[in-house]
């Protein structure tokens, strides 16, 4: 029996032998002293920029690990870059040492077997994540399994300049009648960036009543009929945004640029906080608030995950880790500098760490998270991809 | 070493045009369904049909063509009424002197420029809002990213007058156009036409390969077509570079076939040209011979002053606009200027740039020193063999210009991904090359053979050897021409962003390259410091060039010309 027991430890699927063993953290810490991790990050948003930038200092003085931000305009690119690294034969070393991924993305490296894992329950700071009220373990439906490490919760909202447009909008149907009786003044990002997809989605999940086909991967047989309201909703609305639809902003940074210009008084965004964040950066009026849907919004954790053959695996779960710490979750949910969600546990945190959130001042623009009221979970990621084909076949080559 | 120097043609030719040969063969393969690296073994059509049904094709070929026609149709029209109406007076000098040095204004600072003054919210809705027009708010128009491309055709076109008017200058040396135009006036022709009747045929068969220059980039510009160009759908060769970058490999096959698609748009718009052109001078010979004196050019004229003008003015204004953004608090509707100043967007990014200033002055350095090798060497040779550079030398010299960007890059990179070298700076640099190399050499060439060989003989008679004659009498003698030589190639390698983003795969990080990545984020204040940051690089190197021969020749009136 005990060779028994032997051969099964022997044979049972290792990650690479060289990498460290993120349940010894001594000897993570010890590996990760001098290692360069290059973070592969979305680099559209110049207060996430600073804040990656923060996180560097921070793992420099402490760990001696050096973080590099790769600024991506679509993190496809690194998918695309660890895949054809694996194609090439390059198991070692790879240009990539960690990824800010979620949803489809992550759906396709972890299918593809490109990630290393599972190290994310194994981190110190994972006894402080709030693992039962917050969607950390799955991600767009599908499994987690420790591929990644949470760092930060998002939920959609709706900015809104006060100035034009007093009073929330309840539904996607109120939205629709502002916009037929204000043209010109609503836009969303255009698909496939990931908030325009996101609106779609947000929309679609507002305008059906029965959600249960969405949390399965969709099939040809129910795509057609469960999608059909969304065409409907978007065949009304188009001829009434800004620009008659002929044109989108690129991103939902663009968007804010369109508030402060006062070209549009509502837009999307994936991140309470924002709205405040802009506010204090100059970059929109103090007159911008925020509102949520009656049936609730779409919600989702960003996550970041490993690359198979990073080369500083130790380094890339300690910048994990302190990303999960309260000084790092303080920092990034202060509306001054992120003002993204907190991925912890209150319950759970000491009370000096809790300190550093109760002392927060989520800002003018933010809602409370009693304000924010039902998250929607994220539909599967086939739905997702089969939206925005249709949307970039229906409405992105329309002119 | 006279064998050595004698290699040095071949070697340029090889720096210059084995990456336009390889990058063709890298897109031909995978456009006919071969890309082992990806799992594909052709030939197959899958990849072109795929291309023909993708939605939006059309369009987005249709943009490519009329924006590339257009913007160097007017272009053209605006240098020739410029230099027909008003070389050699006064006007045309401040013109000239105005327009030099927007030539080294990257495509895309002066995009981005273009953008702030003319968005409905822009600079010149601002000025005149709400007290001219009564807006509180801008106006719901398209003007940017217009399904026509006709803002992007501007931001072209604000570009390509001052690559031309320079190249016309130039060539106005060549063909006597003073004593034409006296001979022109003095039988009663009109300043205007008697200069289109006289000296324009002349000039355009010097012009003619860079504008076929202006018509092939045009078609296949990608920073400018981001900032400017419509996006329902985007022009070709946006596409192409979005294809490129998708996660699936199989999409390089779209990538490849789509490339194809632009070069056989090249060929096509560059052969309805050359038709153009024997059209115009059909209708051109007969103008001539009915013996018309011109009695509208004193309306028209002005007309060519005025687009001159206005081509200045907006990039001028675009980057003050950029300046005054960089400087910029919350600044809302419809005042003209911010409702508040602040260094903080200076502080945030200045830092950044500093990093990516470094990256794109080592690329552009390192691609211009040696492009300023390969030429010195290949025009000495040329003038130590007495074999003068052949009409179809020129051409050779022109080819990396005139195949579409969109079309062997994406090859190139494909190729480079085989062979596992797909990143850093080294591919970087030598893509960059392909492009400095030429300009480099069109802008050394003609001084360096203009050269009073005198100088040359009399040093020998002397009993300097042909090595010290160039070193010691040759070279410091055009220490103005080669700076600004150098100048150019600096300037060509800052504004590259097709060649850096592609052949860098993303982690080679200029300041055009993160300036083109900004434009996505609608975040004016940074774009700004990144458009400026870019210009500054690209035109430092030649005040230099001005400033420091002034310095080194002080003492030597003979060579300030």
């Amino acid at each position: 029996m005990k060779h028994l027991a032997l051969i099964a430890a022997l044979v049972a699927p290792l990650p690479a032998l060289a990498n460290p063993d993120p349940a010894d953290w001594d000897a993570v810490m010890a590996e990760a002293a001098g290692q360069t991790v290059y973070w592969n990050a979305w680099g559209g948003s110049t207060t996430t920029n600073d804040f990656i930038a923060w996180v560097g200092e921070r793992v420099a003085e402490d760990y001696r690990v050096t973080l590099e931000h790769v600024k991506l305009t679509d993190t496809a690119d690194a998918v695309t870059r660890v895949l054809s690294e694996k194609q090439a034969g390059v198991d070692n070393d790879g240009a990539i040492d960690m990824i800010w991924i979620n949803g489809a993305n992550f759906a396709a490296m972890k299918d593809a077997d490109l990630l290393f894992g599972p190290f994310a329950e194994q981190l110190p700071n994972w006894a402080v994540v709030d693992s039962n009220g917050k969607t950390v373990q799955t991600d767009f439906t599908v499994p987690v399994e420790g591929f990644e490490a949470p760092w930060a919760m998002a939920q959609v909202v709706f900015i809104h300049d006060t100035a034009d447009l007093a009073d929330p909008l309840g539904s996607m149907t109120a939205i629709l009648d502002w916009s037929k009786a204000n043209p010109g003044r609503f836009t969303y990002p255009q698909p496939p960036d990931f908030l325009g997809a996101t609106f779609l989605k947000q929309a679609l999940v507002d305008l059906i009543d029965d959600q249960a086909p969405l949390y399965a991967p969709a099939t040809d047989e129910n795509y057609a009929k469960v999608t059909a309201p969304l065409w409907d909703y978007l065949d009304a609305l188009t001829p009434t945004l800004w620009r008659q639809g002929r044109a989108y902003p690129a991103t939902g940074p663009a968007q804010l640029q369109l508030i402060a210009d006062g070209e549009i008084d509502l837009a999307i965004s994936f991140s309470p906080g924002e709205a405040t964040a802009a506010i204090a950066n100059q970059q929109l009026p103090d007159t911008v608030r925020t509102f949520v849907l009656d049936k609730g919004t779409i919600g989702n954790a960003s996550f970041v995950a490993i690359p198979y053959n990073s080369g500083s695996v130790a380094g890339a779960m300690i910048v994990a880790n302190f990303l999960m710490s309260p000084e790092a979750q303080a920092r990034a949910q202060d509306p001054a500098v992120l003002g993204y969600g907190t991925v912890l546990d209150m319950a759970a945190l000491t009370d000096t760490d809790r300190a550093l959130f109760d002392t927060l001042d989520l800002g003018i623009a933010t809602l409370s998270p009693a304000e924010l009221g039902s998250v929607v979970a994220e539909p599967h990621p086939s739905w997702m991809t089969r939206i925005t084909d249709d949307w970039m076949a229906r409405y992105g080559t329309a002119q | 070493m006279p064998r050595l120097i004698a290699l040095v043609p071949i070697v340029t030719l090889l720096a210059m045009l084995g990456p336009v040969v390889a990058g063709l063969w890298g897109t031909v393969l995978p456009a006919f369904g071969h890309l082992p690296v990806a799992g594909f073994d052709g030939p197959s059509l899958d990849a072109l049909r795929m291309l023909a049904t993708t939605p939006g094709i059309g369009a987005a070929a249709r943009i490519s063509v009329t924006t590339g026609l257009l913007a160097t149709g007017i272009s053209v029209l605006i240098v020739v009424l410029i230099t027909g109406g008003w070389s050699g007076t006064p006007a045309f000098q401040v013109l000239e002197r105005v327009l030099s040095p927007l030539l080294a204004v990257p495509h895309a600072a002066a995009a981005f420029g273009l953008a702030f003054l003319i968005a409905p919210s822009g600079w010149i809705v601002r000025l005149v809002s709400p007290g001219l027009t009564g807006w509180d708010r801008p106006p719901d128009v398209l003007i940017l990213n217009d399904p026509y491309g006709l803002a992007m055709t501007a931001g072209l076109i604000i570009k390509e007058v001052p690559f031309l008017l320079l190249m016309t200058i130039a060539a106005l040396g060549q063909v006597q156009q003073r004593r034409s135009l006296l001979v022109a006036q003095a039988l009663g022709y009109g300043r205007l036409t008697g200069w289109l009747k006289a000296v324009f045929p002349r000039v355009y068969a010097q012009i003619r390969l860079p504008v076929y220059v202006v018509l092939a980039y045009s078609m296949s510009v990608v920073d400018v077509a981001v900032i400017l160009g419509p996006t329902t759908p985007p022009p070709l060769s946006v596409l192409i570079v979005k294809w490129m970058g998708d996660p699936d490999l199989g999409m390089r096959l779209l990538a490849a076939a789509g490339a194809l698609l632009q070069l056989a748009l090249v060929v096509a718009a560059l052969s309805v040209w050359r038709i153009g052109e024997f059209i115009v001078a059909r209708i051109g010979l007969s103008w001539v011979i009915r013996g018309g004196r011109g009695r509208l050019d004193g309306a028209i004229r002005p007309l060519g002053l005025g687009a001159g003008a206005l081509t200045a003015a907006l990039i001028f204004a675009g980057l003050g606009g950029l300046l005054v953004w960089s400087f910029a608090g919350f600044w809302s509707f419809p005042n003209a200027l911010p409702d508040s100043f602040s260094l903080r967007t200076w502080m945030r990014h200045g830092p950044d740039t500093g990093g990516a200033f470094g990256e794109t002055f080592i690329v552009a350095m390192t691609a211009t020193g040696l492009a300023l090798m390969l030429v010195l060497g290949c025009l000495e040779a040329e003038h130590r063999s007495g074999r003068k550079i052949t009409s179809r030398g020129l051409w050779l010299l022109y080819l990396p210009l005139l195949v579409p960007q969109t079309t062997f890059l994406p090859g190139l990179q494909t190729l480079l991904l085989g062979l596992g070298a797909d990143v850093g700076r080294g591919p970087v640099i030598a893509a960059h090359l392909v492009f400095v190399l030429p300009y480099v050499f069109l802008s050394l060439g003609d001084p360096y053979r203009a050269w009073d060989g005198r100088n040359g003989v009399t040093a020998a008679a002397l009993g300097a050897s042909p090595n010290r004659v160039f070193w010691q009498v040759r070279l410091p003698m055009l220490t103005r021409p080669v700076l600004v030589a150098i100048a150019v190639g600096l300037s060509v390698s800052v504004g590259q962003y097709l060649p850096t983003l592609l052949i860098g795969g993303g982690r080679v990080s200029t300041l055009t390259t993160e300036a083109v990545a900004l434009a996505s984020g609608g975040d004016r204040r940074a774009i700004a410091v990144y458009g400026l940051a870019q210009t500054a690089a690209a035109l430092v190197p030649f005040a230099l060039a001005l400033i420091i021969p002034a310095l080194v020749w002080r003492n030597r009136r003979g060579l300030h010309a």
